[in-house]
């Protein structure tokens, strides 16, 4: 809802204190997931991530979290997707070239950034450049993602998900030292 | 060789000096410190390449390498990469803009490798204006990178000689890097940071908005200075004449990311004659512009105007101690 989304950025500095938080529950939580199974628990918790963050953020479950990143204005939510700063095309009262009605999803993001202090690492978090979106993460908890590359069952960049079998080894693909293991470990 | 471009010789490409990302001249007379003049082609709605060599004429006389555009405004128009194809075999130097708009990833990888194959020795990254302000607002908006992304991944493929995918290439592209700012709309204050951003994913170069309102260029330029962008990319600063004060009233409220003060705007409706008070207005505003420290040169975009381009560099004094060495070239082009 764009009302709790606005409310949301006004308050980035306690929910991503809250999300760390959170975040270091569902790690420690890993064996339990690893218990059930992955792939058990990925359709649950897709729709709680859908839900909570649905309602905070208007998440768009691009699957690739980045709300800490960008002072948690969600960056899906800009009609260009992008996800490192604002286009040229803001206007001049700071709402979206293509959403006239719409505040700048960049601005918020400045805005939410500033707030969980530029010079802390928190808030400088905004200055890393980040990848292009995987579009095979989609629709996925972004939440599991970030348990499975924090227990190396995955890797940073998401470009290697899943384990699922040695179908995905395409040729060659640069042979990337934490994705080869991580079959094993899942299976 | 005493300064590199002094023997261009247009079908050759130049020798690839140390340090330097490509072999072109836009990077040489910037690396010289020389105040460089960019200036954007205005793309044909035809299929007749004389309509893209009368343009580029009438440019290159005056500016070190021309911007083909990518669909700019979301409107439809010979492509970028077929303005650079005619532009390179006839020896020019281009910029060719990529916006990340219309392609995805693979398209544009593929598209990078061919334009260097072809000679493009600049590519500028854009984001790329929304559909909705061009002719064709029901299309697709790709955006599969955004411009800093997009920088990046370039910057690999010629850096690392590496696809996105990791993919090897055999050749990598020699290409210098743009990027757009645009100072002149919000969020003003971090207008320069994000600047910054853009220049560690790679950007050595950059192009602005049209700049209309130097106390606020001014103030992003000091920003840019606090952080030492300056020594890390050339800020090139976007000018260009007003042909009326209608039109400019039309860009400020319809052309997405243009910032025309009011003050600019009387200025244009008191005068006699506007057209020409539009050109005096550009002129006015290079020579304002090129004191700023840290500005590397001018980007002038003249929208249906490219004759007045020739008259506002001349005029404005900036290519003046060239002149000599650049009348061979200019005989030669």
């Amino acid at each position: 809802m764009y009302s709790v989304r606005l409310w949301s950025v006004r308050h980035a500095r306690g929910l991503n204190n809250f999300y760390k938080t959170f975040e270091k529950a569902l790690v420690a939580l890993h064996p339990l997931w690893a218990k059930i199974g992955y792939d058990k628990v990925e359709e649950p918790f897709q729709s709680l991530e859908k839900i909570t963050k649905g309602f905070l953020f208007d998440c768009q479950m691009c699957g690739q979290c980045a709300l800490s990143s960008t002072g948690m204005s969600c960056p899906m939510n800009c009609p260009k997707n992008l996800r490192n700063g604002p286009c040229g095309g803001v206007r001049d009262n700071g709402n979206c070239e293509v959403k006239p009605e719409m505040k700048c999803v960049w601005v918020q993001a400045w805005d939410g950034a500033a707030r969980m202090g530029l010079a802390e690492p928190q808030g400088a978090k905004i200055l890393d450049v980040q990848k292009p979106v995987d579009n095979r993460l989609k629709g996925k908890s972004s939440w599991l993602r970030v348990v499975r590359v924090a227990k190396g069952l995955e890797d940073e960049s998401g470009n290697k998900p899943k384990p699922p079998s040695a179908k995905t080894g395409v040729a060659k693909p640069a042979a990337t030292t934490a994705a080869a293991p991580s079959p094993e470990k899942v299976a | 060789m005493n300064d590199g471009h002094s023997h261009f010789d247009p079908s050759a490409p130049l020798p690839l000096l140390p340090g330097h990302s490509s072999g072109g001249r836009l990077e040489r007379v910037l690396r010289l410190g020389r105040f460089a003049v960019t200036a954007e082609l205005n793309p044909p709605d035809s299929a007749d390449p004389r309509d893209v060599y009368e343009r580029a004429l009438v440019l290159s006389e005056v500016c070190d390498a021309i911007n083909a555009t990518d669909a700019s405004g979301a409107n439809c128009h010979m492509s970028s990469v077929g303005i650079c194809s005619l532009l390179t075999r006839a020896g020019y130097a281009v910029i060719m803009q990529i916006s990340c708009r219309d392609r995805n990833r693979i398209a544009i990888q593929g598209d990078v490798l061919g334009a260097a194959a072809m000679g493009v020795q600049n590519i500028l990254c854009l984001t790329g204006d929304g559909v909705q302000a061009g002719d064709q607002p029901a299309a697709k908006p790709v955006f599969d990178f955004d411009s800093t992304s997009l920088l990046e991944c370039i910057g690999t493929m010629r850096d690392k000689g590496l696809f996105l995918s990791g993919r090897k290439l055999t050749t990598p592209p020699r290409v210098f890097l743009g990027a757009a700012a645009n100072p002149f709309a919000p969020p003003y204050e971090y207008r320069a940071v994000h600047i910054a951003k853009k220049i560690a994913a790679g950007a050595q170069f950059i192009q602005t908005q049209y700049c209309f309102d130097v106390p606020l260029l001014r103030k992003f330029m000091d920003k840019v200075r606090e952080q030492g962008l300056h020594e890390k990319a050339f800020f090139l600063i976007g000018v260009g004449p007003l042909p009326s004060a209608k039109t400019a009233r039309w860009m400020k409220n319809n052309v997405p990311g243009v910032h025309i003060p009011d003050g600019i705007i009387e200025r244009m409706e008191k005068a006699k004659d506007q057209r020409a008070e539009g050109k005096q207005l550009a002129i006015d505003l290079i020579q304002e512009i090129k004191e700023i420290d840290g500005v590397s040169g001018v980007h002038v975009m003249a929208y249906r105007q490219e004759e007045f381009v020739n008259e506002i560099i001349q005029a404005s004094g900036v290519m003046r101690n060239r002149q000599q060495r650049r009348a061979g070239e200019t005989a030669a082009i």
